[in-house]
């Protein structure tokens, strides 16, 4: 947004009848996708906005998942959406504190240069790869005897389900936003400002520190939140390594780490389970599911324009 | 875009702080550069690991593994079961039905979605009036970002019906009956599903590097007398080329790797649509590779379909590494003009 013209393209007062055809065709198929995609995304929103408010009811929120046949019996979603706060807030605790500091080294150090250029593509790497991928990786790694204490074990067997596991795969989903954001951030800082606190004697990691991630914050936080919403959108890793068991399965008493190393679900994998493709069947339910799930989205979405309004009002430099 | 700028002072300062022998930093340094080599030890040994495990199933099919031949459906119980019975592991395995439908459907959708995307962008950036411009812009963010999950659940209770009850006639449905049936979860209704997907994401990256083309290009364009079309068309557009390669590799690897949602939509059936049978090839369901990991993963404590998954999973890690690759040599030219981020 910072090319908005500073002398404004004339206004034009004649008609585009004097184009060639083939610009007048260029101009009329761009306005014309324009409003189909402008139509398709109002039928998207609204539809799901519908769905969701026939079929929302308050006390979706506070029942937990049951096995049933018919609407009155399977009961709301509860536990998939504590599930979705859970692994998200997991996920982000770990993806976070890495991201932010594989992206400092990236930016503020990078040497050697063969281990930069290595990480540079191993985290855009990272973000393409399918997570279906990541997810079939984590139940052979995570079902290894030495990690069994992340997870249930029974007769010597171990499991490989639980918090954990799905929140140690998804931090990786969501690695790559965190990292290249505040990348982004930290670059767009001039060199002067890091030059200037050397100058008053400050260390490098001081620099890092009290200058230069303090002024790179909103773009971290951009980066959290385009994370998270990668994070709780994932379907693939939740049923394949917390269980998409609809309700919460603690491996023991102990009263939050048996939880965590127990099986449970999320949102989305509450959707699959509700699909008609799913076991569930429940379409209605899953409507609701989907309804908040998408506010959840747009939550975040808001967070982010927030976040960066916030910031172009902010510092300044040069 | 100059990344050599920030080295500088460090180069230059490098003497000051071995005059005072700061630790510190050195200590940051080492922490963090260690930080960065685990994370990249981890993904290098997961990709070891992956191809270890898929190792059996290739070495068992050889080229084979990519071909034809017998039914893939088939094939998975075959291998499953020799695993549950802990009877003599059976490989065999054609992968060819999954892999042509992973083809089609991600080669459909963003053949689609990249020729809209490339109007929509160039419209919402240039042409829309300032109004639309505001809405358009927030709308697009958001549905790049809804889960695809309510994709899937959208085309399902909605598309695919429609597909079936309206689309496919009576007769066509008897006229594949044995083989397969036509139920509306059709190729169709996966690449159309995938295409309302990924757009958003190629939008939005298109739109940002249609933004970044310096004004003066366009307005020095404009005062020859061009016209507004022509000369975005001629002048932004294609200084914005690479771009456009990066936002459809993006896209493309999403496309590539979506399993949820195209197992909703697809039809879980290991068939490969024929282009020979002419309008009903739309309407033929078919399974891609993504989607047969999750349709088999309760099958994992099997060995040698615990192989068979890998080996999938193997091959899609290779093409989203491969698409990567592109992307990465397709941003080399724009760092030369230094135009785009």
């Amino acid at each position: 947004m910072s090319t908005v013209p500073t002398a404004a393209v004339p206004k034009r007062s004649e008609s585009n009848a004097s184009w060639r055809l083939s610009d007048r065709i260029g101009l009329g198929l761009a306005w014309l996708l324009g409003l189909l995609f402008c139509a398709i995304a109002a039928a998207i929103v609204v539809y799901f906005l519908v769905e969701g408010i026939r079929y929302l009811r308050p006390n979706l929120l506070v029942t937990n998942p049951a096995p049933g046949l018919s609407e009155g019996q399977t009961g709301g979603f509860l536990d998939p959406l504590l599930g979705t706060v859970i692994v998200g807030v997991m996920a982000m605790a770990i993806a976070v504190p890495v991201g932010v500091g594989i992206a400092v080294w990236l930016s503020e150090f990078g040497r050697p240069t063969g281990l930069a250029r290595l990480a540079e593509s191993a985290v855009e790497m990272l973000a393409g790869e399918p997570s279906v991928v990541l997810a079939l990786f984590g139940t052979i790694l995570f079902t290894v005897r030495e990690l069994g204490f992340l997870s249930q074990t029974s007769h010597g067997i171990v499991l490989g389900q639980s918090f954990f596991a799905a929140a140690a795969m998804l931090s990786l989903v969501g690695l790559p936003m965190v990292v290249a954001s505040t990348r982004e951030g930290l670059q767009a800082i001039p060199s002067h400002v890091r030059e200037a606190s050397y100058a008053v004697g400050k260390t490098k990691i001081a620099t890092t520190r009290r200058v230069l991630l303090p002024a790179a914050r909103p773009s971290m936080i951009t980066g959290t939140m385009l994370g998270l919403g990668r994070v709780i959108g994932d379907t693939a890793i939740v049923l394949l390594l917390l269980g998409g068991t609809l309700t919460f399965g603690s491996a023991n008493s102990t009263p939050l780490l048996g939880m965590l190393r127990g099986t449970g679900d999320t949102l989305t994998g509450y959707i699959y389970y509700n699909a008609p493709t799913g076991d569930g069947n429940q379409p209605s339910k899953a409507y609701a599911a989907a309804f908040v799930l998408m506010l959840m989205v747009l939550a975040l979405n808001l967070g982010v324009d927030f976040v960066v309004r916030r910031s172009q009002r902010a510092v300044r430099w040069s | 875009m100059d990344e050599d700028i920030f080295l500088e002072p460090d180069r230059e300062l490098g003497f000051l702080e071995r005059d005072r022998g700061l630790s510190q930093d050195q200590r940051a340094e080492l922490g963090l550069g260690a930080l960065v080599f685990v994370v990249v030890a981890l993904l290098v040994a997961m990709l070891a690991f992956v191809l270890h495990e898929a190792w059996p199933s290739f070495a068992h099919n050889g080229i084979g593994w990519f071909g034809g031949g017998g039914s893939v459906d088939q094939q998975i119980q075959a291998i499953f079961t020799s695993g549950d019975l802990k009877t003599a592991p059976v490989y065999t395995f054609h992968a060819w039905p999954l892999i042509w439908s992973t083809i089609l459907i991600t080669i459909g959708a963003v053949a689609i979605a990249f020729v809209a995307s490339l109007f929509i962008a160039v419209f919402m950036v240039e042409f829309a009036p300032p109004w639309l411009r505001r809405i358009l812009e927030p709308v697009v963010r958001l549905l790049a970002s809804v889960p695809s999950v309510i994709y899937g659940l959208a085309g399902v209770l909605v598309l695919v019906p429609f597909i079936g009850n309206h689309l496919i006639t009576q007769g066509e449905k008897a006229s594949v009956t044995p083989t397969i049936q036509l139920s509306g979860s059709s190729l169709l209704a996966a690449v159309l599903i995938l295409t309302v997907m990924i757009a958003p994401i190629m939008i939005a990256v298109f739109a940002d590097g249609l933004r970044a083309v310096p004004r003066g290009w366009l307005e020095g364009s404009l005062a020859l007398g061009i016209n507004r079309w022509r000369t975005f068309w001629k002048v932004g557009v294609r200084t914005a080329r690479p771009v456009f390669v990066a936002g459809t590799v993006l896209a493309t690897a999403r496309a590539l790797g979506e399993a949820v949602m195209v197992s909703m939509v697809s039809g879980g059936v290991g068939f490969a649509p024929n282009p020979v049978d002419g309008l009903i090839f739309f309407f033929e369901p078919s399974r891609p590779l993504a989607a047969t990991i999750i349709a088999n993963t309760e099958e994992l404590n099997s060995p040698p379909m615990k192989h068979t998954l890998y080996a999938i999973a193997a091959v899609l890690l290779f093409s989203s590494a491969m698409l990567s690759v592109i992307g990465w040599a397709a941003k080399q030219p724009m760092r030369r003009y230094g135009v785009v981020p």
